[in-house]
């Protein structure tokens, strides 16, 4: 069984059908990236995995639970994480603090508890505090950790929406665009660190990415959209020269004049 | 500038960060604590009515600075808390018991009332809201068997384990009564934002889609927050209305809500400060109008002055320091800490424009 099995998904808002009887899986331990051009539909499948839209037919599931039967809330208590195109942290907040947000799922005290402030809410305090402490470790975040994010620079802002979403401690992360804005030697740590929390964290990853520098580098698996049907799924390479692919991304012409496009 | 070296995770958990700060909120208990000795009993009534303002202002704190929900109804809020907790005195029930309960059954209606409410954003909420306080206006006078309608009611004196402390008679123990329900609602405050429940309000306020992506039930989160707050404010309702001796629906009219919104903004959202210095600034302010216009218009009352300028300085504050007097304070601080290298751009709050707001 495969940690994530999206069966014949389609989605319409009116009358623009905008996943279209998508299937795919990912298995555990992958490194799995959605390409396409812009509106093919790769950021509406997160946000239907995250379950901001329901889909009007088909099904999801995560390590065989049904996931269309989850409320958005619920969704992170499988162990599924996400980052967003547009970061959307928490602005007013520092670092910490969104990063101890990431938490959330895993607290345990009651509110009566939190504000008497009970010796568990401190001993839970302290361990959250240690594991944000380790992502913080992980991403190089130490410099940045009191500074509030409406403050900061935008590439440290995509690491800390990175860290937030290690912090829930994931069995699947789904990264929007991580290396989008990024400058070269950015996109070069952001590789570095989607090796790294797949091998020594055992996470599997869903990514969207444009770069296909990046994707050719990290991913295992790669599935081509194009107005939100699957044109093409293989390796990096297979799909980088899949003729669909690039009638997609270059036009018609581009294929029929050469066959072959650097 | 100080620098914490830290060595402990306990030292970012503990209420004060140092034994400086420590100290400093130490002197100003030992102060608070003195103050009887220190001034007339006309003024310590005074600074009593500002520690009642504070109460409320840290129950709508609460909603509008931590959670990001604005409320226009809370002076409805206040006027529950009031009542309740004056019919159950009469009812003998023992104050401590009734003053709780008030603020638990305040509390409860308001988490009630935020399931419909807190579907709505921003402004409609704030119309909402202010709907429900102009109704709760009319809803006392419907009442009037239980709430004696316009006549109003007196507020019965306070038997505090057979003690009975009154208004006129016993304003140092008054005072102190205060005091220690201020001392407690800000503790509570302080522990709820460091605990998860209080980086859920955070996150609520300040993305709703990523916090749902985080496993924070957006819904049940505000519903606590509005619940909380309620309650908070209930509290403070009941003091004002014990303290002001006798009270009937004018007393809890909508404008309260206004002038306890226009508090905490002028304070500075999102600080405890901030709802102490705002309350400083709503208790003393009808008293420096009226020393003014005794000065210089020899007595003759001006109709809607009060009102006028709440709503001057209000706009002022919005425009020109929209982080409040805790706010400006702040950056003051941080002057002369970086002196003289702070920038004058280094609190601007820099707007994005890529929201993932169409989601919803």
């Amino acid at each position: 069984m495969s940690l994530l099995e999206i069966d014949s998904v389609t989605l319409k808002f009116g009358g623009v059908t905008a996943v279209n009887n998508l299937s795919m899986r990912v298995e555990e331990g992958q490194v799995f990236a959605l390409v396409g051009p812009n509106g093919a539909g790769k950021s509406t499948v997160f946000n239907l995995i995250s379950r901001f839209y329901t889909p009007v037919s088909g099904s999801i599931r995560f390590d065989g639970q049904d996931v269309l039967k989850m409320a958005p809330h619920e969704v992170p208590n499988l162990g599924i994480a996400r980052t967003f195109q547009n970061i959307e942290l928490f602005h007013q907040a520092t670092v910490l603090q969104n990063l101890l947000v990431g938490r959330h799922r895993l607290r345990q005290t009651n509110m009566l508890a939190q504000m008497l402030h009970l010796p568990s809410v401190r001993a839970e305090e302290r361990a959250h505090r240690h594991a944000v402490e380790e992502v913080i470790d992980f991403l190089d975040l130490q410099p940045y950790r009191n500074s509030r994010i409406a403050g900061l620079p935008y590439g440290v802002r995509k690491v800390v929406e990175l860290g937030r979403a290690l912090a829930s401690k994931p069995r699947m992360l789904l990264l929007d665009e991580p290396a989008s804005g990024l400058s070269v030697e950015e996109t070069q740590n952001m590789r570095w660190w989607i090796d790294d929390i797949r091998r020594q964290m055992g996470i599997t990853v869903l990514m969207v990415e444009h770069d296909m520098g990046l994707v050719s580098k990290v991913c295992d698996r790669v599935l081509a959209l194009a107005d939100g049907a699957k044109l093409a799924e293989g390796t990096p390479a297979e799909v980088q020269s899949h003729p669909k692919v690039i009638e997609a991304y270059l036009g018609t012409n581009a294929v029929s004049k050469g066959g072959k496009v650097a | 500038m100080k620098f914490h070296f830290k060595t402990d995770y306990d030292q970012d958990i503990r209420l004060f960060p140092d034994w400086w700060n420590f100290s400093l909120y130490a002197a100003l208990l030992v102060l608070a604590l003195a103050l009887p000795l220190l001034i007339d009993p006309f003024f310590l009534g005074e600074a009593t009515n500002v520690l009642i303002w504070a109460v409320a202002g840290l129950g709508l704190m609460l909603l509008t600075g931590q959670t990001g929900q604005v409320s226009l109804g809370h002076s409805a809020f206040m006027a529950l808390g009031c009542y309740s907790c004056v019919l159950m005195m009469e009812a003998n029930v023992p104050f401590v018991l009734a003053f709780l309960l008030a603020g638990v059954i305040t509390g409860v209606v308001g988490a009630l009332i935020a399931v419909p409410a807190l579907k709505l954003h921003g402004v409609y909420l704030a119309i909402a809201t202010l709907a429900l306080a102009i109704l709760a206006d009319d809803i006392i006078v419907l009442l009037k068997e239980w709430t004696d309608g316009v006549n109003g009611k007196m507020s019965p004196p306070i038997d505090l384990f057979g003690y009975e402390i009154s208004r006129w008679n016993n304003p140092v123990e008054w005072y102190y009564l205060v005091l220690t329900v201020v001392l407690m609602v800000t503790l509570f405050y302080r522990n709820l934002l460091r605990a998860p429940l209080g980086r859920a309000f955070a996150a609520v306020r300040d993305s709703e889609i990523s916090a749902q992506a985080m496993g924070v039930n957006v819904a049940q989160t505000k519903t606590i927050a509005f619940g909380i707050s309620c309650a908070i404010t209930g509290l403070g309702g009941a003091l004002m209305g014990l303290f002001a001796g006798a009270f009937n629906n004018e007393t809890f009219n909508f404008l309260l809500s206004i002038q306890l919104l226009m508090m905490i903004v002028v304070g500075g959202l999102g600080f405890i400060h901030g709802a102490f210095l705002g309350a400083v600034v709503i208790a003393f302010l009808p008293q420096v109008l009226s020393m003014t216009t005794d000065l210089f218009g020899r007595g003759v009352a001006i109709p809607g002055l009060e009102s006028g300028v709440f709503g001057v300085i209000l706009i002022l504050f919005i425009l020109f320091e929209p982080m409040g007097l805790y706010g400006r304070w702040l950056k003051f601080r941080v002057f002369l800490e970086l002196f003289p290298f702070a920038r004058k751009d280094m609190f601007k709050r820099q707007k994005s424009y890529l929201k993932t707001e169409r989601l919803r």
